[in-house]
C-alpha cells in the first residue's frame, strides 16, 4: 500500500473577506515523505495547513486521509487521527510551565512527563527547562517547546511551520537528523520554510504556492535556489548590494558594564555587556534566543531604564542615555525595531497612519498637545511608498496587512526619522523572501548614510550577508566583536553554544 | 449547502458600532415586550409608555434634558478611562464627594448674590470628584490596587460620608433635624432652560464636555497615548508611553466630570444636600458609555436614549401600572445585549449561498 498516499488533498478552497487564501489546492503526502511547502507570506500556506489540522474549515474541497475521505472538524480531531503541527504562532499558556502546557495536550502526570521532555530535548536538541514559566521565555524557547509537544505526541504526520528559525546551525542539523529519522520510520513530514537551502537540504517534494493556489509541484533536490524563488514569487530577487565601509567608523553608542537582572528568576540576566556602535558599521548580535537579547534590546531601547551605579552606562555622542525612557531616546536619535510586530511594533487595530505615529510624534507631529492629522497620514503614506507596503492605504487597520508588509512599515516609520542608531530586533523573522530582501537593503542603505546600526538575529546567514561586525551572546554575555570576513559560521556557531574561544581564535589567527 | 459563517471584517468600519447599538435596542424592545405580556400589558402600549410618551409633552421632554445632563458628564469622562482599559466604576461616589464639596461652597457664602457662586461650585465639584478618584489611581500607580473594586468601594465609603454629614455639620440648623442641608440660594443654582420644566444649564456643562472630548479623542496626543496603552501595553511600553500617566489621567479626568455632574443635582432639581442625590447616574453612566461605543458623538445618543428610559419608566409607572423596577431591567438588558452583540464590531456575519460555493471551489 506504500501508493497511498498518507495525505491527499483535492481542490481545497477557503475564502476570506479580503483575499481567496486557498484556490483549488491539490496536494498528496506520501509516508515517509519530507514535503515542503513554499511560498511568500500571504500566499496560503498558513491557511492550508490550518485546514488540514482542522482549526479551519475549508469551503470546498476534499481531504483524504490514508485513503479515507475524513472531514476534519477541529484540532483533537486531527491529533486523534494522527496529524501533529508546530504552529508559526505559539499557542501556549503564558502562565503554565513548559511541562504544564505539553500536559495538556500530551497525557501523563507532570514528573513523568518532565522527564520525557529532557530526554527528549536531549535527543533532539532542544533546550527546553520543563520548570520554566513560559512568561519568562523568548520567541525561540517558546517554538522549542511546540516541536517537543509534537514530538511527543507520536504523530503519523508532522506539519513544521518555519521550524528552524530559532535554532542555531547545529540545532538545524541537529533537527534535520530527527526529521530525517522520523521520516524513515515512515512518518510524513509538511516542512514550511521560506529558507531555499533548507528546503533543497531536506526536503523530497516541493509544493510550490504564490496567490493561493499551487504554481509547481517539483523535486526539491534538483530545482535551484534561484528556480524555486522565480517559481514562488514570479519574478527574480535582487541580493542585498553591499559595499565596504562608509563612515568615518567614530563611536556613535557606547555602551559599557551593562547588568540587568531581571525579577524573574527563568528570565536570562544581562552580565557586564560591553559594546561599541560605530558610524557607517552594521553590527550583528547572533545567538540562540533566550540568552538575553531581549533584555539587551530593551535596555538600549530604554523599555528597561538603568538606574543605579552598577548597572554601567549608555552613551550616545557624549550624551548618557542611562536615565531616558525610548521615547527620549528616540529624540536623540536611537530608534529600535521591535521583534514583535502585532502589539508591540505596531497597534493592531489602528490605522497605519496611527501606527505611523507610535514613534513619531516628536517630529513636528504635534502642536499645543493636538496631533497633526494631514501630517502623520502624509507620514504614513511616504513610508508605504519608499517601503513599497502593499496594503489598502493610511487608512488599513496594522491588523490586516501580512507580516512582512507590516514589517516593512515598521522599519519604515524608524528610518523616516533618519536615526543616528539603529537597533532592530529579528528584523526578517517570518517575513518572505522578497520583503526580507527589501528591508535588508534599506538597512544597508541607512549604514551607507553613516548611521551605526544593531541587529539582533537568530539567522546566521543574515547576519553574515549584512553586517560588518559580529558578536554573540550566550547566557547573558556578549562576545567581543570580530569582523564578518575574518570568521565562518561554524566558529559563529561553536560561540552560539558557549565556546567564545572560538571566535577570538580565528580572529588572532588572521592577526 | 448554503450556511452563515461569522468572519472577521477586513477593516474598521464606522457603522459596525452604530449597528450593535441599534441591535441592542431593537432587542432590548423585544426582551421588554416579554416583560410586559407577563404584566398583562399590551407590549406596545407598554413600549408606548416607555419610549414615545415622555417626547409628547414639553414636561416629559424637559425631564429628559434634565437627566440627560449628569448622564452624558459622567459618561463621557469614563469613555475616556474605558478606552485605556481603566475602569472607573465609582462615579456615583466621585459624584457624592462633588456634590458635598459644592454643598460646603453654597453653605459658606448663603446669602451672596455674586454670580461667581455658581463658577466657582463647579470647579469645587470637579475637583471633589477628582480627589475621591485621585484616591484609586494614587492606589493603582503606587500599588497596583485594582481601580475597579477601590472606585466601586469608595462608592460606599462616600455614602456614608454623606449621611455623616447631612446629619451632623452640613444639616440645616432649622431644618427640624432632617437630614439634609439648607435650601440653596439662587445664586447657588442652575438657572432653568425651558419655562415650566426642571431641565437647568448644567446641561451645557454636559454638551461642553462633549465638545470637548470630541476633540480631545480624536486630535490630542494624550488620548492617543492612552489608547495605545488600553489596547496594546507592550506597543506603549515600546514606545515609551507612561502607563501611570494614564491612570493618573484618566482617573481624574473621570473622577470630575462626575463631580461637577454631582454639582447639576445639588445645583439643580434638589436645590439642596440631602440622602438621595443620584437615582445610579454614576452606575448608569458606565452603560451610557459602552453604549455610545465609547465615542463622544455615541455617547450623545446613548444618554439621550438612557434619559428617556429614566423618564419613560415613571411614565409607564403611572400609565400602565409596572413597577418602577423597569428602569432598571431595562437599563441592565441594554447593555447585556449590547455586550452580547459586541462581537459584531469586529466580526460580520456573512451569508454564503449555495451557487457562491460552487462557484469557490471549482477548480476552473
Amino acid at each position: 500500500m506504500a501508493d497511498t498516499p498518507l495525505l491527499r488533498l483535492r481542490g481545497v478552497t477557503k475564502a476570506y473577506p479580503a483575499v481567496l487564501a486557498n484556490d483549488a489546492v491539490n496536494m498528496d503526502v506520501m509516508p515517509g515523505e519530507i514535503h515542503a511547502v513554499l511560498g511568500e507570506n500571504g500566499a496560503g500556506k498558513s491557511t492550508l495547513m490550518k485546514i488540514i489540522y482542522g482549526s479551519v474549515r475549508p469551503d470546498a474541497g476534499t481531504v483524504e486521509w490514508r485513503g479515507e475521505q475524513v472531514d476534519i472538524q477541529s484540532p483533537l480531531m486531527a491529533r486523534e487521527l494522527g496529524i501533529g503541527m508546530v504552529f508559526q504562532h505559539f499557542s501556549l499558556f503564558e502562565t503554565l510551565t513548559a511541562a504544564e502546557n505539553i500536559s495538556l495536550a500530551v497525557p501523563g502526570t507532570i514528573a513523568d512527563l518532565s522527564d520525557r521532555i529532557r530526554a527528549a530535548s536531549a535527543q533532539f536538541g532542544l533546550d527546553v527547562e520543563p520548570d520554566s514559566r513560559v512568561q519568562a521565555m523568548t520567541v525561540g524557547e517558546r517554538q522549542r517547546i511546540e516541536i517537543l509537544r509534537c514530538i511527543l505526541q507520536e504523530p503519523k504526520l508532522i506539519i513544521m511551520d518555519e521550524p528552524t528559525s530559532v535554532l542555531p546551525p547545529q540545532g538545524i542539523a541537529k533537527l534535520f537528523e530527527t526529521l530525517r529519522r522520523l521520516a524513515s520510520e515512515g512518518i510524513g513530514i509538511i516542512f514550511i520554510s521560506h529558507k531555499l537551502d533548507e528546503i533543497k537540504a531536506l526536503c523530497d517534494t516541493a509544493t510550490v504556492m504564490r496567490g493561493g493556489r499551487v504554481v509547481g509541484v517539483v523535486d526539491a533536490k534538483v530545482e535551484s535556489a534561484r528556480s524555486l524563488t522565480r517559481l514562488m514569487i514570479g519574478r527574480e530577487i535582487a541580493a542585498p548590494t553591499h559595499s565596504g565601509e562608509r563612515g568615518d567608523g567614530h563611536a556613535v553608542l557606547e555602551v559599557s558594564g551593562l547588568n540587568y537582572k531581571p525579577q524573574d528568576p527563568f528570565a536570562p540576566s544581562l552580565k557586564d555587556i560591553s559594546l561599541t556602535l560605530r558610524s557607517g558599521q552594521i553590527t550583528g548580535i547572533a545567538g540562540v534566543s533566550g540568552n538575553g537579547q531581549d533584555a539587551l534590546t530593551r535596555a538600549l531601547a530604554g523599555e528597561i531604564v538603568q538606574g543605579s551605579q552598577d548597572a554601567g552606562t549608555i552613551v550616545l555622542d557624549g550624551n548618557a542615555l542611562g536615565a531616558l525612557g525610548p521615547d527620549q531616546r528616540r529624540v536623540q536619535g536611537l530608534h529600535f525595531v521591535p521583534e514583535e510586530r502585532l502589539g508591540r511594533g505596531a497597534v493592531p487595530i489602528h490605522t497605519l497612519s496611527e501606527n505611523a505615529g507610535l514613534t513619531t510624534h516628536h517630529a513636528g507631529l504635534v502642536n499645543w498637545g493636538m496631533v497633526k492629522l494631514g501630517k502623520r497620514r502624509a507620514l504614513a503614506q511616504g513610508t508605504i511608498d519608499s517601503m513599497d507596503v502593499r496594503c489598502g492605504g493610511p487608512d488599513a487597520t496594522a491588523q490586516s496587512l501580512s507580516g512582512g508588509n507590516l514589517q516593512k512599515f515598521i522599519v519604515g516609520r524608524e528610518l523616516a526619522l533618519r536615526p543616528k542608531v539603529l537597533i532592530a530586533s529579528q528584523p526578517t523573522w517570518g517575513v518572505d523572501v522578497g520583503a526580507a530582501a527589501a528591508i535588508r537593503q534599506k538597512l544597508i542603505d541607512l549604514r551607507n548614510e553613516g548611521a551605526a546600526i544593531l541587529i539582533v538575529s537568530e539567522e546566521i546567514e543574515e547576519i553574515f550577508e549584512i553586517c560588518d561586525n559580529i558578536q554573540v551572546m550566550f547566557r547573558g554575555q556578549l562576545s567581543s566583536p570580530v569582523q564578518v570576513q575574518t570568521t565562518s559560521i561554524d566558529d559563529v556557531g561553536l560561540a552560539m553554544a558557549g565556546d567564545f574561544a572560538a571566535l577570538a581564535g580565528r580572529e588572532a589567527a588572521h592577526g | 449547502m448554503a450556511r452563515l459563517v461569522i468572519e472577521a471584517r477586513p477593516e474598521r468600519s464606522i457603522w459596525a458600532p452604530v449597528q450593535v447599538s441599534l441591535l441592542a435596542v431593537l432587542l432590548t424592545c423585544l426582551g421588554g415586550s416579554v416583560l410586559f405580556v407577563i404584566y398583562g400589558v399590551a407590549p406596545l402600549k407598554g413600549l408606548d409608555a416607555i419610549f414615545i410618551d415622555p417626547l409628547r409633552t414639553r414636561y416629559g421632554i424637559g425631564e429628559i434634558l434634565l437627566k440627560m445632563a449628569p448622564l452624558l458628564l459622567i459618561a463621557q469622562g469614563l469613555a475616556i478611562g474605558f478606552r485605556a482599559q481603566i475602569w472607573n466604576i465609582g462615579a456615583e461616589g466621585q459624584l457624592i464627594v462633588g456634590a458635598i464639596a459644592a454643598t460646603a461652597l453654597a453653605i459658606q457664602f448663603n446669602g451672596t448674590t455674586s454670580p461667581l457662586l455658581l463658577p466657582a461650585m463647579v470647579v469645587a465639584g470637579m475637583l471633589g470628584g477628582m480627589v475621591w478618584a485621585g484616591i484609586a489611581a494614587f492606589l493603582r500607580a503606587q500599588f497596583n490596587a485594582n481601580e475597579i473594586l477601590v472606585t466601586f468601594m469608595l462608592t460606599s465609603v462616600a455614602l456614608q460620608l454623606l449621611y455623616y454629614l447631612i446629619a451632623g455639620p452640613m444639616r440645616d440648623p432649622s431644618g427640624f433635624n432632617f437630614p439634609q442641608s439648607i435650601r440653596f440660594d439662587s445664586a447657588a443654582k442652575f438657572p432653568i432652560l425651558i419655562e415650566g420644566t426642571r431641565a437647568n444649564a448644567s446641561l451645557y456643562i454636559g454638551l461642553a464636555a462633549s465638545a470637548v472630548a470630541v476633540i480631545f479623542v480624536q486630535r490630542s496626543l494624550v488620548s492617543y497615548k492612552m489608547s495605545v496603552g488600553g489596547i496594546a501595553p507592550a506597543a506603549a511600553t515600546y514606545a515609551g508611553y507612561s502607563s501611570k500617566k494614564a491612570i493618573w489621567l484618566a482617573l481624574l479626568i473621570s473622577g470630575g466630570a462626575a463631580g461637577m455632574a454631582g454639582v447639576g443635582e445639588v445645583a439643580g432639581p434638589l436645590g439642596m444636600l440631602q440622602r438621595n442625590i443620584s437615582p445610579g447616574y454614576g452606575y448608569a453612566g458606565i452603560i451610557v458609555a459602552v453604549l455610545g461605543g465609547l465615542h463622544p458623538v455615541g455617547i450623545i445618543f446613548a444618554a439621550a436614549l438612557m434619559a428617556l428610559v429614566y423618564v419613560g419608566g415613571d411614565f409607564a409607572l403611572l400609565s400602565v401600572g409596572v413597577p418602577n423596577a423597569v428602569t432598571g431591567i431595562f437599563q441592565g438588558m441594554l447593555l447585556t445585549f449590547y455586550l452580547a452583540c459586541s462581537f459584531l464590531l469586529t466580526s460580520r456575519i456573512r451569508w454564503i449561498k449555495p451557487d457562491a460555493l460552487a462557484r469557490e471551489a471549482s477548480p476552473d
